[in-house]
C-alpha cells in the first residue's frame, strides 16, 4: 500500500462526503426541494475516491449523469456542487446545468453527461489535447454498463487505440442500466471487448478502495508513458435506484439491504485501515460526523441561495450575438 | 485580385489559420486520404480536394485521417474544441448527420450554456450539402435548416468563393462551434479572392443587387438561379432585390426586413424541403413583422417534400430552377 495516512484519510473524506451529500440529496428531493431529478451515487463511493486520487489537475473527465460523488473527489467545491443540483444561481454552472450536467472545466471536469455514451469520444477529443499540450495529462471517459453497450464506446476505443492516445475508460457497472441488468443486457465481457480494440483492461472490485485505485494508477502511469489507452471494469453497485422515486420492483429480495450491510465500501475501507493499524476508528468517525455537518450545512444554503431571474434565461448561448 | 475557386478559397481559409494558430488541426474521412498507405499520404485531401495539401504542410498530428465513425470523431472534435483545440472536423455529407447529431447538438452546441458560460467551443464542422450531382436520396440533401433549429449553434451558407474564405477563417476564429455548409456542385466555380486573411461577419446579409419590385432572399447556390432570374425579369421591367443571408444562424432579420419594406413583396429561394425550412422560417419572420408592408402574398421556392430522387430526370424536376424563381416572382406582381 503505497498511500500516506493523509490520503488515506483524504479518500476516506472524500467517500464519507459522497456518502452524506447523496443521502442529503435523497432526503431533500423526496421532500420536494429539488427539481427534477436526480441519480444517485450511494453505493460507488470508491470507485469516484480511487479513480480521482490517482489524477491530477493536467487531467480531464467527461462522466455520466451519476456524478455527485465524482464531482466531489474532483475537488469541486461543495457548496457550488450543492447549489447546482437545487438549481440557484452561485452553483456551479450558474444553476443552468443541474444534476445531470454539472461541470467545472477549471477543474479538468468536463460535465456530467445526459446522453448514454457521449463521454467516450469527448474523453478522445480531450486526449488529443493532452496530447497536443505536451503535460502528459490524461482524458478519462465514465460510462456505466448500459453505456457500454452504445456504439459512440466502441468508436471511442478504436479512435484512442488507432490514435495511441492517453485515454482511460473506465465502465463504472453498477449493475443495472436503469432497470435491466447489465447479466443480461451484455454480450461478452468488458475487458475482452476491450482487448478486441488491442487495449489492455481490468477488471476490479468497484467496493475496495485500494483495488480501483490500483488499477488506476496503474493505466495513468501507462497513459502518461505513452503507451496508449487502458480500460478498467470497476464491478459496483448502488444503494439507490435508478433515479429517485425508482420504486426498483426489478432487484431481489433483500439485495439493497444485504449491499449496505456486507458490500458497504466505506465499511470496507475502515476495516483495512483499522485493521493493519494505518488508521483509528476514531480518526475514521470524526470525519464521517464532519462531513455530516458540512452537507447538512450545504444543503441549508443551498435551499436559500439565490434564484435564476428572467435576465438570466438568454446569457451564454452563444460567445457573442 | 487573383480568381480562385471555392474549393481553393476554402482550402485556403484553413491552410492561412493552420500557420497562425497550432490549435487549428483538421480531422475527418480522408481530409488527408492515404495516411499509412503503401502510395501517397496526401493521396486525396478529402473526397473532393477541399483538404489537399494540408496533411503534406502539416503532418500527420495536424491533419488526422479518421476511421468511418462520424459519431466518435466529431464527438472527439467536441471534447477537443472544449479542451483547448480549434478543431474543423469533417462531416463528409450532411446526409451522414443521423449517426452523429449528437456531438453537435447535445454537446458542443449546449456547453456553453449548460456550464453557465464557462466553456468555449470553437468547432467546425465542414459539410457538402445539395443536390445536382446525381449523388441520390443519402447524399444530395439541404439540411441547414435542422441546425439552425439549435440554439448554441452557429450556421454559415457561402454562396460564392470569396465569402467562403472570409466566412471560413471566421468560423474557424469563431469561439462558438460553427456547421459550415458547402455546396459540393459549387466548388470549381471561380471568383476574386484576395490571397490575404480577411474575415466576414456573421450575421450580416449581402445585398446582391437592389431593385423596386420584389426582394427575393436566396441560399448558398440558389443565390446564382436568384441573380439570374432578376437578369431575366430586368428584360420585362420587373426590378429585384437580391440578398444572400450568408448565415442562416445568426440571420440578418433586420436587412430582410428593410428590404422588404422598401418593396413590399417577398420570394425566398431555398433548396431545402418546404415544411421548417430556412423558407419557411423566413416568411414566417417577414409576416409577422413586416406584414404592413406587403402587397403580395409571400411566394416560397423550394424544393419539394419528396427525397432526392436518383433518375436524372427526377432530380431535374426536384431542384429548384430559374424559371421557378420567376414564376414566383411574376405571381407577386400578378
Amino acid at each position: 500500500m503505497q498511500l500516506s495516512r493523509d490520503e488515506l484519510l483524504s479518500a476516506y473524506r472524500t467517500m464519507a462526503t459522497a456518502r452524506h451529500f447523496e443521502e442529503s440529496v435523497f432526503q431533500n428531493f423526496s421532500d420536494g426541494k429539488i427539481p427534477g431529478f436526480v441519480h444517485l451515487s450511494a453505493g460507488q463511493e470508491a470507485t469516484a475516491a480511487g479513480v480521482y486520487m490517482a489524477l491530477d489537475e493536467r487531467d480531464w473527465i467527461a462522466t455520466t449523469h451519476r456524478a455527485h460523488g465524482q464531482c466531489i473527489a474532483r475537488g469541486l467545491d461543495l457548496q457550488e456542487t450543492m447549489d447546482e443540483i437545487y438549481g440557484a444561481t452561485t452553483g456551479v454552472c450558474g444553476g443552468k446545468g443541474g444534476s445531470m450536467h454539472i461541470a467545472d472545466l477549471d477543474k479538468g471536469m468536463l460535465g456530467a453527461n445526459g446522453i448514454i455514451g457521449a463521454t467516450g469520444p469527448l474523453a478522445v477529443g480531450a486526449g488529443l489535447s493532452a496530447r497536443a499540450k505536451g503535460e502528459n495529462g490524461v482524458a478519462v471517459a465514465f460510462y456505466g454498463d448500459g453505456g457500454s453497450n452504445q456504439g459512440l464506446i466502441f468508436e471511442a476505443y478504436n479512435l484512442a487505440n488507432i490514435w495511441k492516445l492517453p485515454v482511460i475508460f473506465i465502465c463504472e457497472d453498477n449493475g443495472y442500466a436503469e432497470a435491466t441488468p447489465s447479466s443480461y443486457s451484455v454480450a461478452g465481457s468488458q475487458v475482452a471487448r476491450a482487448n478486441g480494440f488491442g487495449m489492455p483492461a481490468v477488471e476490479v472490485d468497484g467496493f475496495d478502495f485500494f483495488a480501483v485505485y490500483d488499477a488506476m494508477r496503474e493505466a495513468v502511469e501507462r497513459a502518461r508513458n505513452g503507451e496508449g489507452p487502458s480500460l478498467i471494469h470497476i464491478k459496483t453497485a448502488r444503494f439507490y435506484g435508478h433515479f429517485v422515486g425508482d420504486a426498483q420492483t426489478y432487484r431481489g429480495d433483500g439485495e439493497i439491504d444485504k449491499l449496505r450491510a456486507e458490500k458497504d465500501c466505506l465499511n470496507m475501507f475502515r476495516e483495512k485501515v483499522v485493521e493493519t493499524g494505518l488508521l483509528t476508528g476514531e480518526q475514521l468517525d470524526e470525519i464521517f460526523e464532519e462531513e455530516r455537518a458540512r452537507v447538512a450545512d450545504a444543503a441549508s444554503a443551498a435551499q436559500v441561495a439565490p434564484r435564476a431571474t428572467e435576465a438570466d434565461l438568454m446569457t451564454d448561448v452563444y460567445a457573442s450575438y | 485580385m487573383p480568381m480562385k475557386s471555392y474549393r481553393a478559397a476554402i482550402n485556403e481559409a484553413m491552410a492561412g489559420e493552420m500557420r497562425r494558430d497550432s490549435s487549428v488541426i483538421v480531422m475527418g474521412e480522408d481530409v488527408s486520404g492515404g495516411t499509412g498507405a503503401p502510395g501517397e499520404d496526401d493521396a486525396w485531401g478529402g473526397p473532393l480536394g477541399v483538404t489537399k495539401g494540408l496533411h503534406t504542410e502539416f503532418g500527420p498530428t495536424r491533419v488526422l485521417d479518421t476511421p468511418i465513425a462520424e459519431g466518435g470523431f466529431i464527438g472527439a472534435a467536441a471534447g477537443a474544441a472544449v479542451t483547448g483545440m480549434r478543431p474543423i472536423v469533417d462531416l463528409m455529407f450532411v446526409d451522414f448527420l443521423g449517426v452523429c447529431f449528437d456531438a453537435i447538438y447535445n454537446q458542443a452546441g449546449k456547453f456553453r450554456y449548460m456550464f453557465g458560460g464557462k466553456a468555449e467551443t470553437p468547432l467546425v464542422v465542414r459539410t457538402m450539402y445539395g443536390a445536382g450531382l446525381r449523388a441520390a436520396s443519402q447524399h444530395s440533401q439541404v439540411l441547414y435548416s435542422l441546425f439552425t433549429h439549435v440554439p448554441g449553434v452557429k450556421v454559415v451558407v457561402p454562396s460564392n468563393p470569396y465569402d467562403a474564405k472570409g466566412l471560413m477563417i471566421q468560423s474557424i476564429r469563431d469561439n462558438d462551434p460553427v456547421v459550415f455548409f458547402e455546396h459540393k456542385a459549387m466548388y470549381d466555380e471561380e471568383a476574386d479572392v484576395p490571397d490575404e486573411a480577411y474575415t466576414v461577419p456573421f450575421g450580416e446579409a449581402n445585398v446582391v443587387r437592389e431593385g423596386e419590385d420584389v426582394t427575393i432572399v436566396a441560399i448558398g447556390k440558389m443565390v446564382h438561379l436568384a441573380n439570374e432570374a432578376a437578369d431575366n425579369l430586368a428584360n420585362d421591367g420587373i426590378s429585384c432585390t437580391v440578398i444572400d443571408p450568408r448565415t442562416v444562424s445568426p440571420l440578418d432579420e433586420e436587412t430582410i426586413l428593410e428590404e422588404v419594406e422598401a418593396t413590399g413583396r417577398l420570394v425566398v429561394v431555398d433548396e431545402s424541403h418546404p415544411r421548417c425550412s430556412m423558407a419557411a422560417d423566413i416568411s414566417s419572420i417577414v409576416a409577422q413583422k413586416a406584414f404592413k408592408s406587403l402587397k403580395a402574398a409571400i411566394e416560397k421556392v423550394t424544393a419539394p417534400h419528396c427525397p432526392v430522387p436518383f433518375a436524372p430526370e427526377l432530380e431535374d424536376l426536384y431542384i429548384p430552377k430559374v424559371e421557378d424563381v420567376e414564376a414566383a416572382v411574376r405571381r407577386t406582381m400578378a
